[in-house]
C-alpha cells in the first residue's frame, strides 16, 4: 500500500498543476465557488469556455481514447486532475451527465458517423446532453415507462412525457428510452434513441425544486419524428442499453457536493456556544468525530475502488455505497451546522449566515441527492441483493406483457 | 391512572382542527410561502376572534381563563396545519413572559391587547451562537435601549418586544419595548421557512421598561422557554403526525415494480419509525403538559424531554416524508418541503436540540443531588 504518487503520477500532477496555474485563478479558500455569485446563464458561458480550454489541452476526459479527444490516460490520472482542479476557481457541472453517461452510451451503441459528429462538440462543451429516462410513473422502476415510439416509414414517432430531466432546459441533445412494444414484458419492449432537443414537438418546462432553483424539467413529446439512424442499440434492447448508461451513472454520481467535515470543523471554531467555543464542547466533538469517520471511510472506500479501476477491473454494485453514505451525510452535516448557529441558523442570508449560507442551502438540496440517480432505498436493495446476494423481492410485473399490467405498474 | 386529556379538551382540539382545516389549508400556507407577506393577516384575525390568543390568560386581563392543557390542544393543531401566523411568538413567549414576570400594571397594559390580536415576541439572540452575557451587547441606559438583535421571530410585525439586554449594572435583564414606539427599526430577513418571518431589529434610544427582577434575564428567558418548549412540542407533534399521514397516503397509491410502495418493508419500516418517534414525542409532550399545567417542579426536566423528543420526531417525519415521495417530494410545488422547512424553524426557535440535551442532563443531575 502506498499513497504517494508514483514517479509518473507525480510528473503528471506537476504538469497538470502548472497548466492550471497558467489558465485559471486559484481559490482563496476551499469553499470558494462560482455558484451563488452568478446566474445559471452566466455560469453556463463560463463553464463552456473552461471546458473548451480543457478539451484543447486534452484534460477534458482523460481516460477517453485519443481519437475522440481524450488523452488515452488512466483513471488515476483523471483522479489526479480532479484533485488539482478542485483548488482552482472554475465553472463546471453542466457536462457531467452528457460526458459521464450519454456520450459513453453513444460511443458504445452509436454508429461511427454518430461518434464523429457528437463526441467532439460534447467534449468541448459546445453541446450539452441530458438523460431522458424517468417519467411520472416510472422512476425507481424506470422500465415501467410509457413514452411510446412507433414505426413510421423509415423513422419513428415519439409521444409521451419525461420528468425530472436535469438540465433539459439548456441541453442540445438527449438520450431517450421509449416503449416500442407494449405486447411483451416491460423490460423487453424498450428501445433507446437520441434526439435533438429542438426537434419539433419537444417541449421543455422547468420544474422548481425545493432549494429554489430549477435544475430539472418536464419534457413533453408530441408526434416527435426522428430517423431510425438515431436509434442506439437494437429494437427491444433498450433496457440493456440503459444499463450501460446507469452503470456510468453510478460512477458519475456518488459524490455529494457541499459542506463536509472541513467546513463543519471551521464553523465550530467560529461559533460561541453557552459554555465557550463550539469546538471545545464535548458533544460537538463527538459529532465531529462521527462525521470524520464516515467521511474517511468513504474516501478510502473510493481509494479501493480506484485501485480496482486502475487494475482494469469494472467497479461493481459496491460503488452504491458512496451515494448512500454521502447524501445523508450531507443532510446531517448541514442540519448540525445550522444547529450550532442556534437561532441564527434559521436565517438564509449570504451576508449574515456563516460560510455565506452554505449549510442552509445544502440542507435544502440534500434531499434531492437522496433521490436522484437511485433512491437510498433502491441503493440499499442493490447492496442487499447484488452485493450480499440476498433474494430479491417477489416480482409480479416481470413476465406479464406490459399492456396487461395494472395501471401505474 | 388517567394520563389523557379530558373530553372537553379533546373537543377543543377537534374544533381547532376544523377551523384550521378551513382557514389554514396547505393552500393558505403556500400563499404565505409565495407572497412577501410575513404572516396571514386574515387567519390571525380569525384566530383572535376564536379567543385562542387568550386561552391561558385569566379573564381579568381579557383572556378566556382556561389553562395550558387547552392551549396544548390548540398548539397541536397549529402545528398540524403549519399555520402561517405569529402564534408561538405571541402566545407561548410574549404572553407567557408577561404572565410569569409582569407587574400588575404591565399585565393590564399589554395582555388585553395581545389577547385581541396585538403581536408580541422575544428578542434574545444577537446573531449566531448561544445567547449569553458575552454575546449580548444590546444595552439599556437611563431607560433607553440601544443595539441590534437578530433573528427576532416576527420582529417586523410585532407591537410588543421583550428584549434581553445589559442594564446599567452590566447584568442581563428583560425589558419591555413598545415596538411601534420610537427608536425601533426593522429589516426583514430571509428565513429557512418563508411561511414564518424573522427580522433584524435596530434600537436607537428606544424607551424600555424592566420586566421581572433585574439581573435575572437569562434565568427568566429559560423559565419562559420551559413553558414554550412544551407548547412548541405539541406543534411539532402535530407537524410530525401530518407528515406521517401524508407519507402514508402517498405510499398507499404509488406503484413501482407492480406493487404499492407501501408494501415494501423499506417503506413500512420507515413509516413505522416515524410513527414510533411521533408517539414517544406525544407522550413526552403530555408529561410536559401535566408539569406545566400543575406548576410542578418537574417542569424543567419534562420540558426538555418534550422538546428533544419533539424536535427529533418532526425532523425525522418531515425528511422521510419527502424521501417517500421520491422526485415529487423534491419539488417546490409539492407540499413536503413546507413541513421540512417548518420542522427546522421550530427546532431552532428557543434553543436547539444540542442545547436542550445539555440542559436536560444538568437538570437531572441537580435533581439527583437534591
Ligand atoms: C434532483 C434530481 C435530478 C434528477 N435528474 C434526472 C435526470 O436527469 N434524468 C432522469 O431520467 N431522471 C432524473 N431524476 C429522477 C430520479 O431518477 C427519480 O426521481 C428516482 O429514480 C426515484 O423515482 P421516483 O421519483 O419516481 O420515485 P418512486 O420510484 O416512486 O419512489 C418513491 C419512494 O418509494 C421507494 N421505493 C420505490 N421502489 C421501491 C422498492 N422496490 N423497495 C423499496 N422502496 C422503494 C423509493 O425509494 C422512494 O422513497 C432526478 C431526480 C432528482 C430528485
Amino acid at each position: 500500500m502506498d499513497f504517494n504518487d508514483t514517479p509518473e503520477e507525480a510528473a503528471f500532477r506537476a504538469e497538470v498543476r502548472s497548466w492550471l496555474e497558467a489558465n485559471a485563478p486559484r481559490k482563496q479558500n476551499a469553499n470558494e465557488s462560482m455558484r451563488g455569485r452568478h446566474s445559471e446563464a452566466e455560469l453556463l458561458v463560463m463553464a463552456k469556455k473552461w471546458q473548451a480550454k480543457k478539451a484543447e489541452a486534452r484534460y477534458a476526459q482523460i481516460t477517453w481514447p485519443k481519437e475522440y479527444g481524450g488523452r488515452g490516460g488512466t483513471p488515476m490520472q483523471q483522479v489526479i486532475y480532479n484533485q488539482e482542479e478542485a483548488n482552482f476557481l472554475v465553472a463546471g457541472g453542466f457536462f457531467a451527465i452528457g460526458l459521464g453517461m450519454c456520450i459513453p452510451t453513444l460511443m458504445r451503441y452509436g454508429s461511427e458517423a454518430d461518434r464523429q459528429r457528437y463526441v467532439g462538440p460534447a467534449l468541448k462543451g459546445d453541446e450539452i446532453w441530458c438523460q431522458l429516462f424517468s417519467e411520472p410513473s416510472a422512476g425507481s422502476d424506470v422500465a415501467g415507462l410509457k413514452t411510446r415510439a412507433e414505426r413510421d416509414g423509415d423513422g419513428w414517432v415519439i409521444n409521451g412525457q419525461k420528468v425530472w430531466t436535469s438540465g433539459a432546459h439548456y441541453s442540445n441533445f438527449g438520450i431517450i428510452i421509449t416503449r416500442t412494444d407494449p405486447n411483451v414484458p416491460k423490460h423487453k419492449g424498450l428501445t433507446m434513441f437520441y434526439l435533438d432537443m429542438k426537434t419539433p414537438g419537444v417541449e421543455v418546462r422547468p420544474i422548481r425544486q425545493v432549494s429554489g432553483e430549477s435544475g430539472f424539467n418536464e419534457v413533453f413529446f408530441t408526434d416527435v419524428r426522428i430517423p431510425d439512424s438515431q436509434r442506439l442499440g437494437a429494437v427491444g434492447e433498450g433496457w440493456q442499453v440503459s444499463l450501460t448508461t446507469l452503470m456510468h451513472e453510478r460512477l458519475a454520481v456518488g459524490d455529494s457536493p457541499g459542506p463536509d467535515f472541513d467546513e463543519l470543523f471551521e464553523l465550530t471554531k467560529m461559533l460561541e456556544l453557552e459554555d465557550g467555543p463550539a469546538i471545545k464542547n464535548s458533544a460537538v466533538r463527538e459529532k465531529l468525530a462521527d462525521f470524520y469517520v464516515r467521511g474517511q471511510g468513504l474516501k478510502f472506500t473510493k481509494f479501493r475502488t480506484m485501485t480496482a479501476l486502475s487494475r482494469g477491473q469494472v467497479p461493481g454494485p459496491e460503488a452504491s455505497i458512496a451515494k448512500v453514505v454521502s447524501a445523508s451525510k450531507l443532510q446531517d452535516i448541514a442540519s448540525f451546522g445550522m444547529e450550532l448557529m442556534e437561532a441564527g441558523g434559521i436565517i438564509q442570508d449570504k451576508d449574515l449566515s456563516p460560510a455565506a449560507g452554505l449549510f442552509q442551502h445544502a440542507y435544502l438540496y440534500a434531499p434531492g441527492l437522496r433521490i436522484a440517480g437511485g433512491t437510498d432505498e433502491i441503493l440499499r436493495n442493490i447492496i442487499a441483493e447484488r452485493v450480499l446476494g440476498l433474494p430479491g423481492d417477489i416480482r409480479v410485473d416481470k413476465d406479464l406483457p406490459f399492456n396487461q399490467l395494472k395501471a401505474g405498474a | 391512572m388517567n394520563f389523557d386529556f379530558s373530553d372537553d379538551q379533546k373537543m377543543m382540539r377537534d374544533s381547532a382542527r376544523k377551523f384550521l382545516g378551513d382557514r389554514s389549508s396547505l393552500k393558505v400556507v403556500r400563499q404565505a410561502l409565495e407572497s412577501d407577506a410575513t404572516y396571514d393577516k386574515a387567519l390571525w384575525a380569525g384566530i383572535a376572534e376564536m379567543g385562542w390568543l387568550g386561552t391561558a390568560v385569566p379573564e381579568e386581563f381579557g383572556g378566556v381563563g382556561l389553562g395550558h392543557l387547552e392551549l396544548c390542544m390548540i398548539a397541536e393543531e397549529m402545528g398540524r396545519a403549519l399555520a402561517p401566523v405569529p402564534f408561538a411568538s405571541s402566545v407561548y413567549l410574549a404572553t407567557e413572559a408577561l404572565l410569569m414576570a409582569g407587574s400588575d400594571a404591565q399585565k393590564k397594559a399589554w395582555l388585553p391587547k395581545l389577547v385581541t390580536g396585538a403581536i408580541g415576541t422575544m428578542a434574545v439572540s444577537e446573531g449566531t451562537g448561544s445567547p449569553k452575557i458575552s454575546n449580548t451587547h444590546v444595552r439599556v441606559t437611563n431607560g433607553t435601549l440601544n443595539g441590534v438583535k437578530w433573528p427576532v421571530a416576527d420582529g417586523a410585525d410585532c407591537d410588543l418586544l421583550i428584549v434581553l439586554a445589559r442594564g446599567g449594572d452590566d447584568r442581563l435583564s428583560l425589558y419591555l419595548v413598545d415596538a411601534r414606539g420610537k427608536g425601533v427599526e426593522s429589516e426583514i430577513l430571509k428565513t429557512m421557512d418563508p411561511t414564518r418571518s424573522a427580522a433584524k431589529l435596530k434600537f436607537t434610544d428606544a424607551p424600555a421598561e424592566l420586566l421581572g427582577v433585574a439581573g435575572q434575564g437569562l434565568e427568566l428567558v429559560q423559565a419562559i422557554n420551559d413553558h414554550a418548549a412544551v407548547l412548541l412540542a405539541f406543534e411539532q407533534v402535530g407537524g410530525a403526525q401530518a407528515s406521517l399521514e401524508m407519507a402514508k397516503e402517498f405510499a398507499m397509491q404509488r406503484v413501482t415494480f407492480g406493487r404499492l410502495i407501501a408494501s415494501y418493508q423499506a417503506i413500512k419500516h420507515k413509516l413505522a419509525d416515524m410513527y414510533v418517534a411521533t408517539e414517544l414525542a406525544r407522550s413526552n409532550a403530555y408529561y410536559g403538559a401535566w408539569a406545566l399545567s400543575t406548576g410542578s417542579s418537574e417542569l424543567p426536566v419534562a420540558a426538555a424531554a418534550a422538546r428533544i423528543s419533539a424536535i427529533d420526531a418532526f425532523h425525522l417525519s418531515s425528511k422521510e416524508n419527502l424521501q417517500t415521495h421520491g422526485g415529487m417530494g423534491f419539488t417546490w410545488a409539492g407540499d413536503c418541503h413546507l413541513f421540512y422547512r417548518r420542522a427546522k424553524w421550530l427546532a431552532h426557535v428557543i434553543g436547539t436540540n444540542r442545547f436542550w440535551k445539555e440542559r436536560l442532563i444538568s437538570q437531572l443531575e441537580r435533581k439527583n443531588a437534591a
